[in-house]
C-alpha cells in the first residue's frame, strides 16, 4: 500500500516537473533588439495595430499587456534599469504620472504637430493616438429622446433619482469629474457632485456593467464611453442591444473627449524604433485602424470611419480643457470621498 | 534561510515605500477616517466569511468522510473544484445575474463560495486521520451521534479547522476581485485606488503595512485558538472509522450538499456556458487556448514546485521545533498572504530588477512570486505531514548512524510525501488563477489562462473570455482529482 502511494506521489511530482523542460527555453530575450512595449490598452483593442506595425516596419515588437496605472507603477519601480521603450496608455493620467517623474522623453515637433494642441502634452513628452467621448447611454423604453439630458445640470434633475448608473473606480468617470472641477472650480464641482449624490445614482464596477444594466432596463441612464456600445453591438449583434447612445454636444463636461496616448520611455536603447512606432500609430494606416476596429476617434485630421455610425468629433466638440490637467486626480478623489461618491 | 528571505521581501519593500516621504506621511495616511473604517469593513467581511466557511467546510467534510452520503468520492472532488474559480469570475457571474447582491451580501456570498474548500480540505484530512476510538468510547457512554459530533469530533478537527479558517481570513483580506465587483468598499480598494487613480505608491504601501499587521494578529490568534494537538488513545496502527448512517438526516444532507455544489460550481459553469452560446465572437481560437493552457500549467507547476521546496524547511522546523526564530519565519510567510497580488508583484519588480536583472520577467521569477504569495498554503501541508510522521522512526534512523539531513531526506520526507504533494496541488490551483502578479512578472508575450481571461473581459468580450474560464476549470480539476486520490490513500494534509 505504501509503495502504491509512493508511486502516485512520484507520478504527480513528475507531472508537475515536466513543463520545467519547456520553461527553460524562454528565459532570455533581454539581449534581442525587439521593441519592448508596455500596453495599458488590451490586446483585443490594439493587438491588430501592433501586428500591422510589425509588418509595416519589419520591427520585432514585444508587448506586455496590463492596466495603465499598474504598468505605470511598474515602470516607476523598474527605474532606470527598465527595458521598456514605449508606454501605450489608456489615458493621459498615467502618461502624466510618468512624465512628472521624468520618465518620458521629449518627442520631436513634427510628430507633436500631427495632432491638435489639446491632444498632446504641454511639455511634448506624450501624444494622443485616439480619442473617446463620454456619452449618456439610455434605455429607449424608459426615456423619450426629448427628455435626454443636454448638459451637466440636466443629469441631476430629480426625475432621474435612482435611475442613473456610474462607475466610481473607472478612470474615465474620474477624468470626467476632474474636468468638472477644472471647468467649474472646486466649489462648483462640489455643488454638482453633492446634487448628483443626493439623486441616489447606482454604482457599477465598470462601463460594461452599466451598459448591461441599461440594456436590461434596470437603469434609465448610464454615464459611459462611446465605444463600449459599438463593441457590444459588434459582439452580440445590433438587434440584441436595446440601449441607445446620446452624444452631448457643445462645451460641456458631459461630452468630455478623453484620449489614449503614447510616450517614449527615457533611456530607451531603441529610441529610434520607438519613434518609428509612434509615427506609425499616427499614420493614416494607424489612425484608420482606430476608426474602423475600435470605433474610436482618430486624432489626426481628415481621417474618418466608414464602418461605424459615429457623429463627427468636431460636432461633439467636448469641453475646452487641457487634458494634461486631468492628472490632478488626487484632489478629485478627495472630493469624491468627501461627497460620498468614491 | 532563503525561504525566510523570500517571505521578508514584500515586507522590506513596504518599509522602503512607506517611509520614503517620511513618517509624517505615514501618520497622515493612517489617521484618515477612511483607513480605520475600511479596515473595520474588511475585518467584518473576513469574520463573516470565515465563520460561514468553518460551518460549511466542517459539515461538508464530515459528510464526505464519515457519513453514508451517496456518491461520496465524486462529491468530494466537486466540493474542491470551487477553489479553481477565480473570485473575479464568480463575482462577475453573480452580479450579472443578480444585481441586488451588490454590497456586503454579494461579497460575503462569493468569497464564501470560492474559499470554503480551504477549510474542507484540512478538516477532511483530519477526520480521516483521527482516532475513531474516542468517538466509540463516547457512544458507549450513551452519547448520541450528534452529541458525539459536538463533543468529540469537533474537538479532534479543531486544529485543522482553525488553520483552514486562517487561510480563508487572510484570503478575504487580500481579495480585490470579488469586493470590487460587488462594490463593497474593503481595504484593498484603498490600495488599488491609490495605484490606479493617483499613481502614488506610498499610501498603497502604508495601507499594505496595515494589512500585514492585521495578518500577524490573525495568525497569532489562530495559534491561540488551535488548541491541543489531536489525541490518539490507542497505540496501534490507525483504523478507519465506521460509517455513520444519516437515517432521517439523509435527505436534508443530500439536498444541502447538492445546493452547495450548485451555487459554488453550477452557477459559474452555467454562466460560462451561456456566454459561450450567446457570443458571436466565440469562434474559439484553439491555438490561443492551447498556448494559454500550456502557459498556465508551466508557470503554476513551477510555482507549486518552488513553493513546496521552500516550504519544506519551514514546515519541518515548525513541526519539530518551537522557538522565536521559527515562529518569526512562519509568521512572516503568513503576513505576505494578506497582501494583494499587486503589492507582492511590485515588491518583486523593485527587488527583482535590481538584484537579479537576468531573471526579471522570466518564468523562474514568476514562480518565486507565487512562492512568496502562497507559501502559507504549503507550509501548513508540510507541517501537518511531518507532525503525523512518528518521530520514533527518525530516532531509529539517527541511531543507525544517519545524520540529521540524511534522516530528513530519507525518512521524514517520504513519510510526509502525500501531505506535501497535496499541498503542491493546492498551490498549483491557486497559482493557476492568480492575476495581478502574473501580469507584472510573466515573461513578455507568455499568456496564461488567467491573463487571457482578464484581457478578454477588459475588452468587453465575455463570449471570447468564456472558453478560457472553462479551460481554467478543467486544468484545475486535474490537481483536484489527485488531491482527492491522496486524501483517500491516507488522511492528510
Amino acid at each position: 500500500m505504501l509503495s502504491r502511494r509512493r508511486v502516485g506521489a512520484v507520478a504527480l511530482l513528475l507531472t508537475l516537473l515536466a513543463p520545467t523542460a519547456v520553461a527553460c527555453g524562454n528565459g532570455d530575450g533581454s539581449g534581442s533588439d525587439a521593441l519592448v512595449v508596455y500596453s495599458g490598452r488590451t490586446e483585443q483593442l490594439v493587438g491588430g495595430l501592433l501586428d500591422q506595425l510589425r509588418e509595416a516596419t519589419g520591427q520585432d515588437v514585444e508587448v506586455r499587456y496590463g492596466s495603465s496605472a499598474e504598468l505605470a507603477a511598474q515602470i516607476l519601480e523598474e527605474g532606470d534599469r527598465s527595458r521598456v521603450d514605449l508606454f501605450f496608455s489608456q489615458d493621459a493620467g498615467a502618461l502624466g504620472a510618468l512624465s512628472d517623474e521624468g520618465r518620458l522623453a521629449q518627442l520631436p515637433a513634427d510628430v507633436l504637430n500631427l495632432v491638435a494642441d489639446k491632444y498632446r502634452a504641454d511639455d511634448g513628452t506624450w501624444v494622443a493616438t485616439s480619442a473617446r467621448a463620454r456619452v449618456v447611454a439610455y434605455d429607449p423604453a424608459q426615456v423619450r429622446d426629448s427628455d435626454l439630458p443636454s448638459n451637466l445640470d440636466a443629469v441631476v434633475d430629480p426625475k432621474w433619482r435612482g435611475k442613473i448608473g456610474y462607475a466610481p473606480t473607472n478612470g474615465s468617470w474620474q477624468a470626467f469629474v476632474t474636468s468638472v472641477r477644472v471647468l467649474r472650480g472646486e466649489d462648483g464641482a462640489r455643488d454638482w457632485l453633492t446634487k448628483f449624490a443626493a439623486n441616489e445614482p447606482k454604482r457599477f464596477e465598470n462601463n460594461i456593467a452599466i451598459l448591461d444594466a441599461v440594456n436590461k432596463g434596470q437603469l434609465a441612464l448610464g454615464l459611459i464611453n462611446h465605444y463600449y456600445w459599438y463593441a457590444k453591438v459588434t459582439e452580440e449583434g445590433a438587434d440584441q442591444v436595446k440601449a441607445r447612445l446620446h452624444f452631448v454636444p457643445g462645451n460641456d463636461p458631459l461630452g468630455l473627449v478623453n484620449v489614449a496616448g503614447v510616450g517614449i520611455v527615457n533611456g530607451s536603447d531603441r529610441a529610434d524604433a520607438a519613434l518609428k512606432a509612434v509615427r506609425f500609430m499616427l499614420s493614416e494606416q494607424g489612425q484608420r485602424y482606430f476608426a474602423d476596429q475600435t470605433a474610436e476617434y482618430p486624432v489626426v485630421k481628415g481621417i474618418t470611419t466608414t464602418k461605424h455610425k459615429l457623429p463627427p468629433l468636431d460636432e461633439i466638440h467636448g469641453p475646452d480643457i487641457d487634458l494634461s490637467k486631468l492628472s490632478s486626480l488626487q484632489q478629485t478623489l478627495a472630493m469624491l470621498q468627501e461627497v460620498g461618491l468614491s | 534561510m532563503l525561504s525566510a528571505a523570500a517571505a521578508l521581501i514584500p515586507l522590506g519593500y513596504l518599509a522602503v515605500r512607506s517611509f520614503e516621504h517620511g513618517a509624517g506621511t505615514v501618520w497622515r495616511v493612517l489617521w484618515r477616517d477612511r483607513t480605520v473604517e475600511l479596515a473595520a469593513r474588511s475585518l467584518a467581511l473576513a469574520g463573516a466569511v470565515t465563520a460561514a466557511c468553518l460551518v460549511l467546510g466542517v459539515l461538508a467534510a464530515w459528510l464526505v468522510v464519515r457519513s453514508d452520503l451517496p456518491a461520496r468520492r465524486p462529491v468530494a472532488v466537486l466540493l474542491v473544484l470551487p477553489l479553481a474559480v477565480p473570485s473575479y469570475v464568480s463575482g462577475f457571474t453573480w452580479i450579472a445575474e443578480w444585481p441586488v447582491l451588490a454590497g456586503f451580501s454579494g461579497a460575503f456570498l462569493v468569497l464564501t463560495l470560492v474559499s470554503f474548500p480551504y477549510v474542507l480540505l484540512p478538516v477532511a484530512a483530519a477526520l480521516r486521520a483521527a482516532d475513531p476510538g474516542v468517538e466509540e468510547v463516547a457512544r458507549s457512554l450513551g452519547k448520541t451521534s450528534w452529541q458525539t459530533f459536538l463533543v468529540v469530533t469537533l474537538r479532534q478537527v479543531r486544529p485543522a479547522a482553525t488553520a483552514g479558517g486562517l487561510l480563508v481570513a487572510l484570503y478575504v483580506l487580500s481579495d480585490f476581485g470579488a469586493v470590487s465587483l460587488m462594490r463593497y468598499e474593503a481595504f484593498t480598494m484603498g490600495i488599488y485606488t491609490s495605484y490606479r487613480a493617483t499613481f502614488d505608491r506610498t499610501p498603497a504601501a502604508i495601507l499594505g503595512c496595515v494589512l500585514v499587521v492585521l495578518a500577524i494578529a490573525l495568525t497569532i490568534g489562530e495559534r491561540r485558538a488551535r488548541g491541543a494537538a489531536a489525541v490518539r488513545s490507542s497505540r496501534g496502527a490507525p483504523r478507519t472509522a465506521a460509517v455513520v448512517p444519516l437515517r432521517r438526516a439523509r435527505i436534508p444532507a443530500v439536498l444541502g450538499v447538492l445546493g452547495l455544489i450548485t451555487v459554488s460550481l453550477g452557477v459559474p459553469v452555467y454562466s460560462l456556458v451561456r456566454w459561450l452560446v450567446i457570443g458571436s465572437s466565440a469562434g474559439i481560437d484553439m491555438a490561443g487556448l492551447v498556448s494559454a493552457a500550456t502557459g498556465t500549467v508551466t508557470v503554476s507547476a513551477l510555482g507549486a514546485l518552488l513553493t513546496v521546496l521552500m516550504a519544506i524547511p519551514i514546515g519541518i522546523l515548525a513541526a519539530r521545533h518551537r522557538g522565536p526564530v521559527v515562529r518569526g519565519v512562519e509568521l512572516a510567510s503568513f503576513a505576505g498572504h494578506a497582501l494583494p497580488g499587486i503589492t507582492i508583484g511590485l515588491a518583486l519588480v523593485f527587488f527583482g530588477i535590481r538584484l537579479a536583472p537576468a531573471l526579471y520577467q522570466t518564468t523562474p521569477m514568476l514562480a518565486f512570486a507565487y512562492a512568496v504569495l502562497f507559501l502559507p498554503l504549503a507550509v501548513g501541508a508540510v507541517r501537518t505531514g511531518v507532525s503525523n510522521a512518528p518521530p520514533v522512526l527518525e530516532d531509529v534512523s539517527r541511531s543507525l548512524g544517519k545524520g540529521r539531513a540524511a534522516t530528513q531526506l530519507l525518512v521524514t520526507l517520504p513519510l510526509a510525501a502525500p501531505s506535501i504533494v497535496a499541498g503542491a496541488a493546492l498551490v498549483f490551483l491557486t497559482c493557476a488563477k492568480e492575476l495581478p502578479a502574473t501580469l507584472l512578472l510573466r515573461p513578455t508575450e507568455v499568456d496564461t489562462l488567467a491573463t487571457e481571461l482578464w484581457s478578454k473581459t477588459e475588452g468587453a468580450a465575455f463570449a471570447a473570455a468564456a472558453p478560457y474560464a472553462a479551460v481554467l476549470l478543467v486544468v484545475a480539476a486535474l490537481p483536484a482529482l489527485l488531491l482527492d486520490r491522496f486524501l483517500h490513500t491516507r488522511g492528510l494534509p
